[in-house]
């Protein structure tokens, strides 16, 4: 039933950023439709306009034309509350640099979008106690990021992204900050999230480990979609690279 | 239905005191100008009180002593005020201090621009923002002010007393100290809202896609 929805809908999304004397067009008309469940790459070499794409489906940036829906909701008609309340409550954000909140401790960092959804605090200390044993961070509940390593941190943003129970994840360069093996050990964490809650994550990145688990892999190239290609027709490209990695 | 995003005063407050307690030692520094600059008021003020309160109690020795000090003194007992110069400084200290808040709190926006980010990324509105900030300043008026106030009041105390005797404590006029003390700690917690108000505006109006730039 929900293999066929379809969470994300982008048509024909185009984004010029003005720069005084020039305008770059950085995106140069997008279609993409992503369907709910889905765990999604989006892969792209820098200034290709990944992270713009990125930052307009998760509702971080409004586009020069085209339009964005996020569950059938065209994201430009929202006022900022409801915008507000869909960054807190249908999408979950992962960044690069983990930005976690460096004055709170990891329960904490994870309790607060639950804050800004309205759950009460034992509920919100519950929820978040659960979600740093699903993380595998069982007993760090008092740490502070700075007394984590960044793999540990980056599981607290997993675990806040997840925190009210969104139906995307957006995921920008999740492993771009960590070693090797510590950010296999994200993406596996994340792909195991993914089927288990049946949430959408979508990820921009640079990481190759990526493609192993991805459903789906959309290259972006100088501001349009290269191509997309489904999960069994990347296997044989990247076959040798999985077998290196396990 | 509005679907509308909470965040609840109880825990407002929360955050701001724990945003204090972290970075106390900057919180002090930005506390630090305000504390120097209502103590220098409430020194002033608490100054013309007493003196006012010396001249009251119509002593013979403490009216020498005063005009001794270089304050004219009339027979009749007119109010003693501070001169316009004394004003002048006073009000060119309280500008500084406000500048100096609106420094502290600019660089302390600035350093939290990828926290401010990620909150709106989580879901806070505008008004979320400014509300932390605006309560975070509010303790540090209150705080900077009250010790101000209080500090600036007992130097004055001491100062008289060492001028003029022990003897004109029994001529201080309490009450007065007290109006002192609290218009002291109202000023300050004032100009510290002031000083907040630019920064937190522009933390407020940040947009969320600056939590996801790299460099910082």
């Amino acid at each position: 039933m929900t293999d066929t929805k379809q969470i994300v809908r982008v048509t024909g999304v185009t984004k010029d950023f003005d720069l005084g004397k020039i305008v770059v067009k950085v995106l140069k008309g997008i279609d993409l439709e992503i369907e709910s469940g889905k765990y999604i790459s989006i892969m792209g070499p820098s200034g290709s306009g990944k992270s713009t794409l990125f930052n307009m489906i998760g509702g971080l940036d409004k586009p020069t034309a085209g339009k964005v829906f996020i569950d059938e909701v065209d994201i430009a008609q929202l006022d900022a509350y409801e915008l507000a309340w869909l960054r807190c409550r249908k999408i979950g954000y992962i960044f690069q640099t983990f930005n976690l909140i460096p004055v709170m401790t990891a329960l904490e960092n994870i309790t607060i979008p639950m804050t800004f959804a309205g759950v009460s605090n034992d509920d919100a200390l519950q929820r978040g106690m659960d979600l740093l044993d699903q993380v595998g961070l069982t007993g760090r509940h008092g740490h502070r990021p700075s007394e984590l390593s960044g793999g540990q941190q980056q599981r607290v943003a997993v675990a806040r992204a997840l925190a009210n129970s969104p139906s995307i994840v957006l995921a920008d360069e999740p492993t771009g900050n960590l070693d090797l093996t510590t950010g296999g050990d994200i993406i596996k964490l994340l792909k195991e999230l993914s089927l288990e809650r049946g949430v959408t994550v979508i990820s921009a990145t640079h990481d190759y480990k990526m493609l192993n688990v991805s459903d789906q892999v959309v290259w972006i190239r100088d501001g349009r979609i290269d191509k997309i290609q489904e999960r069994d027709e990347l296997d044989i490209k990247t076959g040798g690279l999985e077998n290196a990695h396990m | 239905m509005r679907r509308l995003v909470a965040l609840p005063l109880k825990k407002s407050f929360q955050l701001a005191y724990q945003s204090i307690r972290v970075r106390f030692f900057r919180s002090l520094v930005t506390t630090m100008s305000l504390v120097l600059a209502v103590a220098f008021l409430s020194f002033t003020q608490a100054g013309n009180d007493i003196t006012q309160g010396l001249v009251n109690s119509g002593e013979p020795a403490l009216l020498s002593a005063l005009t001794h000090a270089g304050y004219d003194i009339h027979p009749e007992g007119g109010a003693v005020t501070g001169s316009a110069k004394q004003r002048w400084i006073v009000f060119l200290s309280l500008l500084v201090c406000i500048v100096g808040i609106i420094n502290a709190q600019l660089m302390s926006v600035t350093e939290r621009f990828r926290e401010i980010g990620t909150l709106k990324c989580l879901g806070a509105l505008d008004r979320f923002i400014v509300r932390l900030f605006v309560i975070e300043a509010t303790i540090q008026g209150l705080a900077g002010a009250i010790s101000g106030a209080i500090i600036g009041t007992l130097v004055a105390i001491a100062a008289s007393c060492l001028r003029f005797g022990f003897s004109s404590a029994s001529f201080i006029p309490w009450a007065d100290l007290a109006t002192t003390i609290f218009m002291g700690v109202g000023i300050g917690t004032f100009l510290s809202l002031l000083g907040v108000l630019y920064p937190a505006i522009i933390a407020a109006r940040m947009q969320p896609v600056e939590a996801m730039r790299v460099e910082q």
